[in-house]
Order: structure tokens, then C-alpha cells, then sequence
């Protein structure tokens, strides 16, 4: 009887132990191995491996460190950083969206980049300064890197303008909304634009950009959030008209997830233009559409321009690099130096579509194509950068999904009014400032 | 109690007429060693410490960290987040600020949910359940149909729902169109219907669950009862309503409260539908408590309102157990 006591006590004490096992495991452990975890910046997360694999390799023979590769989605890429940051149970190296560097910043959880880091992956000077723009609060030491570089445009497919007598692409709203009138056709199916309404990234693109327009922040100077203020309103009902007012949009844009279901509604004909970033290109090839099928312009500005308002058609958008403290941070300072370096920057920015952020990369022929240098030029010339306060990744999530809410109202008949608005942005607010 | 006398009389203590004060040397005898008065704790040992781990450790840490003013900033070390004392559940049931307004509404939303989706489910369980008492050729069959939606990976399974109410491509607008039953520009998943169509995944999920429940309670009412009853002259319809109903109380009692939690609690269903930010009409209470968490980084609010649905729970769950008992003693 005793043995056989014994034998449960010991099975139950393995089991404790096996659980206790479970939840220690992590790749810091082996200096030779890292985890990675990229963002979706091709047409499908499988193409993200396709492409990224052999660079890994090619990593992996370089310096003898193996990568485990993960591409996560970018409605989940927030979520699974913050629990990583949480549980301290995450990748070595991670992929940001650039405009979360000030929040993923106030955590402590990344490795600060002060001048001894930056020497390990290349220095400073090798980044563009525009891109270095993004990359967290001012005065503090940056904790993540350029990546990618992206910025905004307006994407028209040349044969259906042309078809409905239209000579050139928008360049005010005005113009925008009367050219997407003539092309929307809703018995054929057709429709002047098409958006992702249902993804906060993108509904918080457009209510930023548009609020810059018109002539407000969404923070002020002191990092305190200013929604609701009358122009950031009126920015937010101009986005939402394309669907409610106006019923320029294909009314599935209330449904779109992502920016890919846009772009196939562009590659498909459904919709004879899309707002996007650089690297839709790559998504637009993808489905089938060639280049010389479509332009690409920045996107359309009020004219006149409303009091204040500034000539702002992007966000200084892009990917930035991490790496988690107490990893395997010397394996992941050299990882991030190589996917930095000009010949990987060249390579990878050339098969998402997306645009270099080392300057030695510039210079290759990939980007000096005419639509990519629409976007090199939007990105100098017509961006701001995101406010890089603690709140911002906040300011997506709670704006994002209010947008979200709105547009799915438009789709389904309940236009909204300026009010409308004035009390969804004050509500997002409300739930930012409680976050504290 | 029953357990307790049934261990005394299996062996554990003596019988009474030889209670007399036994000598020193006999009690020494009659005791168990000590490894077989263990046995009965080693064995529960494995299921206690899954369930500290796996359900009371989580659950006070959740209470903890209600009380925590826990964001990004203490996110690494979130034992070092101030104390806030009750701030975070004086914020959640603070009814005049959009975080209130928004949780009243949402645990107004779930309950019209729950009453919705169990009552649905349970009508078409003992439906299902009485159909299939009587034996008939492909009755197996049937049954296992039944069954395909229970058993059926959820994640899997919504995503193909997902698919079918999706507003421009979707199966559903696209038979309703060629039946010419509706225009086939119906928006399945947003404004209102989005209620109706959360409501329709989650009774496809949770009835056959009510069915078999319902089949196993039904098999153990004995057959003479009915063999008695028809001979008394009572048709189907009262056979039903005068004995299978009132055989089945204990049944539904379990059933029905089991069927309440799990919609209430419900995740899955509304998160594939939906991921963070459902329509108004489908803001189901555990989508809306991971979204205060996850959106604004507000892991204390988020575990505040965790809490006092928990609380909310509880006293449904005790009233609930204290009214039917009663009901069911009465009976």
C-alpha cells in the first residue's frame, strides 16, 4: 500500500514539475537560436515565409544562428506583444508597427538602442532620418529600428477612368468624390473606391491623415489626447461619407478586415480605386493586375485647404525591429544588423513592395520606378509622423474601433451626423483616458 | 451525510453493541496503517492541485490584480503596479461614464443572448430528444448528424460560419438571392442582425449538447410509466407534458444552469465572428471585458469587471439552485 502511495505522490509531483517546465521554456536559452516574429507585409502570411525563409538561411549559414520564423497577422500582432511583454515568454526579435514604438517604449520590455547598440547594428547614420522619425519619444533612447518604409497613396485602375471620360486622377476630395460617382455603378457591381472599415489600423490611418487636413492632433503638445476636437470630426465624417453620404464605396467595405480585401476588389474590378501603402503593389501583382494597368498619386487634399490645415496625404508609416530584453540579445542585435544591411533591405523592400530605410538601398533601380518614387516623394515631402506619445498604440485600438462601428452604420443605412461622430471619438477618449 | 454514514458502516468503525471501551492494545489492531488512511488524499491530490493550478491560483490572481492600477507601464512587473484600491470597479459600475454605460449595456446584451440561445436550444433538444426515443430505421444515423456541431473544432467551425453571413460573398445572401427571398445585400453581421447571427451559431453549437442530455435523461424514465398511462387513455401529448416533462426536472435542473453559464461565458462564437470590436448588438459581455483590457492596455479595469461578473454569476447561479430545489422538493 505504501509503494503504491508513493507511486501517485511521485506521478503528481512529475506532473507539477512538467507544468513547471512547460511555462520556464523559452529560446534564450540556446545562444544559437531565436525567435522571430515577423508582421504580414505580403499578400498572405504563407507568401511572408516563402519570402522569408531563404534570407533566414542565408542568416543562419552567415553566423550559425538558427531562426525560428513566426508571421503573425497585424489584427494580432499588438495582442501577442503585449502578453509576451506580460508573461516574458516571447520572441527574441519582433516586428512593430512603427507607429507603436512610443508605447512598446513605456513598457521597458525591448532593448534600448543608445549609441553602443546602434554600433552593433550598423550605427545611426546608416538609417533615413525620416524613418528614424518613428521610432519612439523624443529624448529617450529609440528601442526598435527602421524596417520597412511605407507611406500612402491613392491607386486608380487607368482603364475604367478612362472609360468613364475621367482625364486625370483626383487631387481634392471634391474632384474624388465626383470621379468615384461616375464610376460606381451598384447594378453592374461596381464602385468608385473600396476600403478596410473593419480594421481599426486603417480606420485610425484615415481619421489621423484626414485630421491633419483640417487642421488638428489627436494629442496636444503635453501627449494629452484630443479626439473630439471639431476638426478631427469633420476629417473622420469625410471618411465615413465614401459609404454613407456619398455611396461611393462597395457597401462590403464595412466587412473588409484588411487591406488584401480591398485590393481585391481593385484587382477584380469591383472598385476603381484604393487608398493604400506601398506595399500593395506587391499584393496588386499578385492578383493579377500589372503594373501599367493602374497609377498611383498621393492621395487627394480639401481645396481649398480649411483653416490650419496642413498639406498631409501620410503618416510616416512603416515596420520597425525589436528585441526583447533578457533574450538572446547579442544574437538578436546581429539579426537585426543583417535584415538591416542594404543588400537584405534591397531584396526584401523589392518583394513586399515596400521601400528601403538604410540609404544605401535607395540608390538600387527597384525604387526609382515611377510609382515608388510617388511614394518616396509622399514620404519626404507630404508625411507626418504619428504622435510619438506613451497612449498611441491606445489611440489605434480605442479610435480604430469606434471608426469601426461607425462604418459598419453607414453600411447598413444610419448615416451618421457630425454629432455621431463628436460622441464616438469623446467615448473613445473616455476609455483612453481610464487606461491612465 | 450519506456518504459519511455509508463510510461508517463500510468498515471504519466498530458496530455499536461493541462500542465498549476498547484496551490500548485492540485500538492499536483495528487502526488502519497509515498509507491506507492516506490513500483516499493521495488520490484526490493530482485533481486538487490541476484545479489550484488550473482554476483558484488564476482566478485570485485575476482578484488581485483588480485592485491593481495595472497598464503598459507595469506590464513586465505588474507585482510593482500601485495599489487603486476600488477604483477600477468604481470606474466599470460608474453608469454615467462611456466605460459603465458600455458594460450595463453589454451585460444587458448577454442576457437577451443567454435567455435567447438556451431557450432555443433546450426546444429543440427535447424536440430533437423525443423524436429519437422511438425506435425507427436510420435513427443512428440521425443522431450522429445531430451530434457533428458538438463535436466539431468551434474555431473551425464559426470561421465557416463566418464565411457563409459574409455580406458580399457568403453563402447565405447568395441562396436567399436565388431563391429571391431577399436582395442578397443583406449585412449578416452587422447592425442588428448581427444578434440574430451570433444568436443562430451559438444555438447550432449548444443544442445537440441539450439533446444529448435530454436522450440520456429520457432513457431512465422506465417504459411501464407509458405503458400505464396509455392504457389510462392519455395520448402523446399528455404523456409528454404529464410525465416526460416532470421525469426530466432534475435533467433540465443541471442542464439549463450548465447551458446558461456556457453562453454567458461564451468567447469563441462572437470572437471568430467578430474578433475585437463586435457590433453593438452582438457586445457580448467576455468580448467586452477583453477589449477594456486589451485596447487600452488596462489590465486592472478589465479584471475589476471580471470579478463582478463572477459575483453576477454566482448569485444567478445560487438563486437559480435555491428556486429550483425548492420547485423540485415541492414537486
Amino acid at each position: 500500500m505504501r509503494k503504491k502511495a508513493l507511486a501517485f505522490l511521485s506521478a503528481a509531483l512529475l506532473a507539477a514539475s512538467g507544468l513547471a517546465a512547460c511555462s520556464s521554456g523559452g529560446s534564450g536559452s540556446d545562444a544559437n537560436t531565436i525567435t522571430y516574429w515577423a508582421s504580414n507585409q505580403a499578400p498572405s502570411l504563407q507568401k511572408d515565409k516563402e519570402i522569408l525563409t531563404p534570407r533566414l538561411a542565408a542568416f543562419t549559414k552567415q553566423t550559425g544562428i538558427k531562426v525560428n520564423l513566426e508571421v503573425i497577422a497585424w489584427d494580432h500582432l499588438l495582442d501577442r506583444i503585449t502578453t509576451a511583454t506580460t508573461s516574458g515568454d516571447g520572441p527574441d526579435v519582433v516586428n512593430i508597427g512603427n507607429t507603436w514604438s512610443a508605447s512598446l517604449q513605456a513598457t521597458g520590455a525591448f532593448v534600448d538602442f543608445d549609441s553602443a547598440t546602434f554600433k552593433k547594428v550598423g550605427g545611426k547614420e546608416k538609417f533615413l532620418a525620416t524613418s528614424l522619425s518613428s521610432t519612439g519619444a523624443a529624448g529617450k533612447a529609440p528601442t526598435s529600428v527602421p524596417l520597412y518604409g511605407l507611406s500612402y497613396g491613392l491607386f486608380y485602375n487607368k482603364k475604367k477612368f478612362a472609360d468613364a471620360g475621367i482625364a486625370n486622377p483626383p487631387t481634392s476630395w471634391t474632384e474624388f468624390v465626383a470621379d468615384a460617382k461616375k464610376l460606381t455603378n451598384p447594378a453592374k457591381g461596381e464602385y468608385g473606391v473600396s476600403f478596410a472599415g473593419a480594421s481599426y489600423t486603417e480606420n485610425v490611418h484615415f481619421a489621423y491623415i484626414l485630421g491633419q487636413q483640417y487642421g488638428s492632433d489627436y494629442f496636444d503638445a503635453s501627449g494629452k489626447a484630443t479626439f473630439a476636437t471639431p476638426q478631427n470630426v469633420k476629417g473622420v465624417k469625410r471618411y465615413l461619407d465614401w459609404l454613407g453620404a456619398d455611396k461611393i464605396s462597395i457597401p462590403s467595405s464595412a466587412e473588409h478586415g484588411q487591406g488584401q480585401d480591398a485590393v481585391a476588389d481593385f484587382t477584380s474590378g469591383k472598385a476603381a480605386m484604393i487608398m493604400q501603402q506601398t506595399g500593395t503593389t506587391a499584393s496588386i501583382a499578385a492578383g493579377g493586375m500589372k503594373e501599367s494597368d493602374y497609377g498611383v498619386v498621393p492621395l487627394p487634399i480639401e481645396n481649398p485647404l480649411p483653416p490650419g490645415g496642413r498639406k498631409i496625404t501620410s503618416f510616416v508609416a512603416g515596420i520597425n525591429i525589436s528585441a526583447f530584453k533578457e533574450k538572446n540579445t547579442e544574437a538578436a542585435l546581429k539579426f537585426i544588423n543583417y535584415m538591416t544591411s542594404p543588400a537584405v533591405q534591397v531584396d526584401l523592400n523589392k518583394q513586399f513592395g515596400s521601400l528601403p530605410v538604410v540609404g544605401a538601398a535607395t540608390s538600387d533601380p527597384a525604387f526609382q520606378t515611377p510609382t515608388k518614387k510617388v511614394f518616396v516623394d509622399v514620404l519626404r515631402n507630404s508625411s507626418k509622423t504619428m504622435p510619438m506619445v506613451v497612449n498611441e498604440s491606445q489611440f489605434e485600438t480605442t479610435v480604430g474601433a469606434a471608426l469601426k462601428d461607425l462604418v459598419a452604420q453607414q453600411a447598413t443605412g444610419k448615416i451618421a451626423s457630425e454629432a455621431d461622430v463628436k460622441a464616438a471619438l469623446t467615448a473613445a477618449q473616455q476609455k483612453l483616458t481610464s487606461g491612465g | 451525510m450519506t456518504s459519511l454514514s455509508t463510510a461508517a458502516q463500510s468498515g471504519g468503525l466498530p458496530p455499536a453493541d461493541e462500542a465498549a471501551p476498547p484496551g490500548p492494545e485492540k485500538v492499536r489492531r483495528r487502526r488502519r496503517p497509515l498509507s491506507s488512511r492516506a490513500l483516499p488524499y493521495l488520490l484526490l491530490a493530482p485533481a486538487l492541485l490541476f484545479e489550484l493550478l488550473v482554476h483558484v491560483i488564476p482566478m485570485l490572481t485575476g482578484v488581485a490584480i483588480s485592485f491593481l492600477k495595472l497598464n503598459a507601464f507595469y506590464l513586465r512587473h505588474w507585482l510593482q503596479a500601485p495599489f487603486a484600491g476600488f477604483d477600477n470597479y468604481a470606474f466599470s459600475v460608474n453608469f454615467n461614464s462611456a466605460i459603465g454605460a458600455g458594460l450595463l449595456r453589454s451585460v444587458g446584451v448577454t442576457i437577451l443572448f443567454s435567455v435567447v440561445v438556451v431557450s432555443l436550444s433546450w426546444l429543440l433538444g427535447i424536440f430533437g430528444a423525443t423524436l429519437l426515443q422511438r425506435s425507427f430505421r436510420g435513427r443512428a444515423i440521425l443522431r450522429t448528424i445531430f451530434l457533428v456541431p458538438y463535436a466539431l473544432p468551434v474555431f473551425a467551425s464559426v470561421i465557416v460560419w463566418k464565411f457563409m453571413l459574409s455580406q458580399d460573398t457568403g453563402m447565405v445572401n447568395h441562396v436567399l438571392s436565388s431563391l429571391h427571398l431577399s436582395d442578397g445585400k443583406t449585412f449578416w453581421l452587422l447592425g442588428n442582425n448581427a444578434f440574430v447571427s451570433t444568436a443562430i451559431v451559438a444555438v447550432w453549437r449548444l443544442w445537440p449538447f441539450a439533446l444529448l442530455t435530454l436522450m440520456a435523461g429520457m432513457q431512465s424514465i422506465p417504459t411501464d410509466i407509458y405503458e400505464a398511462a396509455s392504457v389510462d387513455g392519455a395520448g402523446m401529448w399528455q404523456q409528454f407534458r404529464r410525465l416526460t416533462l416532470p421525469m426530466l426536472k432534475p435533467v433540465d435542473q443541471v442542464l439549463i444552469l450548465v447551458l446558461f453559464l456556457w453562453t454567458f461565458n461564451d468567447f469563441n462564437v462572437p470572437y471568430t465572428l467578430f474578433a475585437d470590436s463586435p457590433p453593438a448588438s452582438a457586445d457580448l459581455v467576455t468580448i467586452h471585458i477583453r477589449q477594456s483590457s486589451f485596447i487600452t492596455w488596462n489590465f486592472g479595469l478589465g479584471s475589476a469587471m471580471s470579478v463582478l461578473m463572477l459575483l453576477f454569476l454566482l448569485v444567478v447561479t445560487v438563486g437559480y439552485l435555491f428556486v429550483t430545489s425548492r420547485r423540485t422538493h415541492d414537486a
